[in-house]
């Protein structure tokens, strides 16, 4: 380090070490600043993402604040207004006004409200007062008052005793909706699926023109089977409505800050906190049950309430899927691309075809995807496989598989270029060496050359995950849906349907930002959606560099 | 050939050249026919890249286990000559040649001919090292492998006979399941060795075995070729004249893609026939 320092003071007397300095200098700025600027942008637009995503979580303290008399912003009249300050802001002629979430959307009819800073007489943080969160209408906030639990009596609000019952209560409930959902989705959805595939049995039968005595006796079996069915479709039936009665039979009682007063079955609500009250520890456990009530629950009032866990779910098994489809069929075509075809113009052409093929715009592989996998594809396989159930289609509409399939297409040049890239790094000796042992071509590129381009090839599939997981447009034509009814994995058999429509965070995101009826309201939703993709995507790629690691590890090269 | 040895080794060598010369002595006696029937015997052999020729009219007779020493300048045809005997060159698309190479009196040429099962035959080891991204175990017994072997008594013996083989056992007998590229150049070479020789093939190519690698290792290796030699036809490319005059029975002398000449090594070194032959090992031009 001295040594250097000394050296270069002695050699910056000579005027043709400076103006070789003086030349290199500013091609160092100009990269740095390429780096920079970039980095820079990066940066913001994660820790945008970031920050905001994650303070979504945080619970937030509610304020009750009074107005001036005059002011024209009252709500029904009144001059209070409590909620949490969602912004502070300047308006465009210097007033300052506060965004704040009220809440209680059934009652005002919105549930965000701008107040001009100058018009606020006062601001408290009542402790009494209550966030409620519930099935419908986003969160309620007001003073509890009492709570009536039937067949035991009334309780008023202010004590320990209303407090212990109403989380008792919840927590009931909670597992009589849990009861009810086990109900509908797996006993009645079962009865439902055997029903079905005893009517399609029936519709087969009696598509013929003619049948005999064997088949009338069929027919007359299948009319009893279903026949008993629907008879425990209508007791199963019964007592989910029986169990709905139920969960709503208590009730409890609250006023707005503006003086309306509620009642609220016990059924509604999902969780009730007194945000005022908490000290850090309870705010950061509540942090993290909300988080994972969002990264685990299933979405509710179109999707802007909720968790968003189909969505993740989706993405996931897209993506995997995605990767299954790309990876064998890029890898191969790149295989023939390199070591099979004749190097020369064709090829050539090929190569620069398969690259633009990656500037061919998202919605146009969607577009094909509709046309060539759903229609022509999935409306052929329809025609042959599942001809009973038409006109409903099975794999002629949009579904998991084709989405997957869709974006393979679409990815599959990052694969191919990075595939040949990999191929074309093997050392002509790897390969002359095999071929000396006796080996085949085919041998040589399966034992030889694909191991020692594994690492390679993985790259290639890691881009191709991050550019597919992230994609919307395309998605949108061939099988992604607002709200799926089912995960496309579960415990019914076949176990994967392939067929299934499925939920996918960027569409979910882009459906909560501009197509939900209160974008503002789903505003932080965007943010923690946004941000979980991109954790999402992270992951997956994690996942396949730690493959890639262990994979170079493997095979080490030595000090030679 | 003395002359080009290093003072130190003349001694020792002198020995071990003398008692080769009359082993191969003894042979051509008692077996003379042997030797008369070439093993690989090239026939007006000339051979293009492109338009360009590298080799020119080669007649070349090479005998059964022996060593036999390719020398000459950089450039001159060695490599391509070598590789000719395994078909190497057929992976160059513009390769094009005239002429015949005979193994065992049958044409490398024949269509009839699977070239892989020739390369079963033929063992090479190049001139830079090149092990596989596998084990060392399964280096070894690649050919094997590929051959259809899985039998894993046949396989452990191969792999423990040329390790052995290739002075190499000591050394990695621990480590057989460990990655063949952390090992050193040396061993690596001698690994490449070991794996040419797994599937006992009857011809050994080797293209400058040793330039990538310290004298320790070049011992090591050219021991091994001694060693080999009963088994094995071995063809050797050497830009090191020493070497060529300590392995080998047979050399031949190449210059810009012709045979100068070629005959018993010790002849060839001490009292060449050609002018140009002269000038090279006394190390004239080259
Ligand atoms: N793939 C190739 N395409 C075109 N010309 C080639 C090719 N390989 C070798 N040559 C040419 O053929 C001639 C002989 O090459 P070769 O590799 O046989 O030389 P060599 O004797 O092995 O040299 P060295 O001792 O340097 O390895 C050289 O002039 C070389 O330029
Ligand atoms: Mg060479």
């Amino acid at each position: 380090m001295n040594l250097t320092t000394i050296k270069n003071k002695q050699t910056s007397k000579t005027p043709s070490f400076n103006n070789v300095k003086a030349k290199g200098e500013p091609y160092v700025w100009l990269t740095a600043m390429g780096l920079g600027v970039g980095l820079l942008m990066v940066v913001l637009l994660l820790g945008v993402i970031a920050i905001n995503g994650i303070s979504v979580f945080w619970p937030k303290k509610l304020v009750e604040i009074t107005l001036t008399e005059q002011s024209d912003m009252k709500i029904n009249g009144s001059n209070k207004i409590a909620g949490h300050i969602s912004k502070k802001q300047i308006r465009k002629n210097g007033k300052k006004e506060w965004q704040l979430y009220v809440g209680n959307k059934d009652v005002y009819g919105f549930s965000f409200k701008f107040v001009d800073k100058d018009k606020i007489v006062s601001v408290e943080r009542p402790k009494n007062i209550m966030s409620i969160e519930r099935l419908e209408y986003g969160d309620a906030i007001g003073v509890p008052l009492w709570l009536k639990v039937k067949n035991v009596g009334e309780f008023a609000a202010g004590t320990k005793e209303f407090d212990r019952r109403l989380k008792t209560l919840i927590k009931g409930s909670h597992q009589l909706w849990a009861h009810i959902k086990q109900i509908e989705k797996k006993e009645i959805g079962k009865i439902n699926r055997q029903m079905q595939s005893l009517a399609l049995k029936k519709k087969v039968i009696g598509s013929k023109k003619e049948f005999d005595l064997v088949e009338k006796d069929k027919l007359f079996a299948l009319d009893n089977k279903i026949e008993l069915l629907q008879r425990d479709y209508q007791i199963l039936a019964q007592q989910a409505q029986d169990l709905r009665v139920k969960v709503n039979e208590h009730t409890l009682g609250y006023r707005l800050v503006t003086g309306e007063e509620k009642v609220l079955p016990i059924g509604h609500i999902i969780h009730t906190v007194y945000p005022n009250k908490l000290n850090v520890w309870q705010q950061t456990k509540l942090f993290f049950y909300d988080i994972w009530h969002f990264l685990a629950d299933d979405p509710r009032e179109a999707n802007t309430e909720g968790g968003v866990f189909p969505a993740i779910f989706g993405t996931f098994v897209m993506t995997v899927l995605m990767s299954m489809a790309v990876t064998p069929f890029g890898v191969l075509a790149a295989i023939y691309l390199r070591e099979y075809a004749k190097q020369g113009l064709f090829v050539r052409c090929v190569r620069i075809s398969v690259n633009n093929l990656a500037g061919v715009p998202s919605i146009v592989f969607g577009v094909f995807g509709l046309g060539f996998f759903i229609y022509f594809v999935g409306g052929t396989l329809d025609q042959i496989f599942f001809k009973s159930s038409l006109p409903t289609p099975t794999f002629g509409t949009g579904g998991i598989f084709w989405a997957s399939l869709t974006l393979a297409l679409m990815t599959v040049p990052v694969v191919i270029v990075s595939t040949e890239e990999a191929l074309a790094a093997v050392s002509q000796g790897s390969r002359e060496g095999s071929l000396a042992c006796g080996a085949s071509k085919w041998q040589t590129i399966q034992r030889v050359i694909l191991p020692a381009s594994a690492p390679g090839i993985l790259t290639g599939l890691i881009l191709a995950m991050a550019r597919g997981a992230g994609e919307v447009a395309p998605l949108m034509l061939v099988g992604v849906v607002k709200l799926a009814p089912s995960l496309p994995l579960d415990s019914v058999a076949p176990f994967v349907h392939l067929d299934r429509k499925f939920m996918h965070l960027g569409f979910h995101i882009y459906d909560l930002g501009f197509q939900s009826p209160d974008s503002e309201a789903a505003k932080p939703m965007v943010f923690a959606t946004t941000f979980l993709l991109i954790v999402l995507v992270v992951l997956l790629n994690l996942a396949a560099i730690i493959i890639r690691e262990r994979l170079r590890r493997r095979y080490a090269t030595s000090a030679f | 050939m003395f002359l080009l040895l290093d003072e130190k080794k003349t001694n020792t060598k002198r020995d071990t050249g003398q008692s080769m010369t009359i082993e191969v002595e003894k042979r051509v006696s008692t077996n003379k026919q042997e030797l008369n029937k070439p093993f690989i015997q090239f026939k007006d052999f000339n051979f293009f890249y492109g338009a360009k020729q590298a080799l020119f009219d080669v007649n070349l007779n090479i005998p059964e286990k022996k060593v036999t020493a390719l020398i000459g300048p950089s450039g001159c045809g060695k490599s391509t000559l070598l590789r000719s005997v395994n078909r190497m060159n057929d992976l160059v698309d513009v390769a094009t040649h005239t002429g015949d190479i005979l193994v065992k009196e049958q044409s490398l040429f024949d269509p009839m001919l699977e070239v892989i099962s020739l390369r079963k035959r033929i063992g090479m080891v190049f001139q830079k090292s090149n092990p596989f991204p596998k084990s060392i175990y399964e280096n070894v017994i690649y050919s094997l492998r590929v051959a259809g072997c899985n039998k894993k008594s046949i396989l452990d013996e191969a792999v423990e006979t040329s390790l052995k083989a290739s002075a190499l056992w000591d050394e990695v007998k621990d480590r057989l399941h460990e990655s063949a590229l952390g090992l050193s150049g040396g061993q690596m070479q001698r690994l490449c060795i070991a794996r040419a020789i797994a599937n006992k093939p009857e011809i050994l190519l080797m293209d400058e075995p040793c330039s990538a690698l310290d004298p320790i290792a070049t011992a090591k290796i050219e021991e091994l070729i001694f060693e080999l030699k009963n088994e094995f036809s071995i063809v050797i490319v050497t830009h090191n004249m020493q070497q060529a005059a300590r392995v080998s029975d047979l050399t031949g002398f190449f210059l810009l893609g012709k045979l100068i000449e070629f005959g018993r090594t010790e002849t060839l070194f001490t009292n060449p026939n050609e002018k140009e032959t002269q000038d090279y090992i006394t190390g004239r031009f080259g």
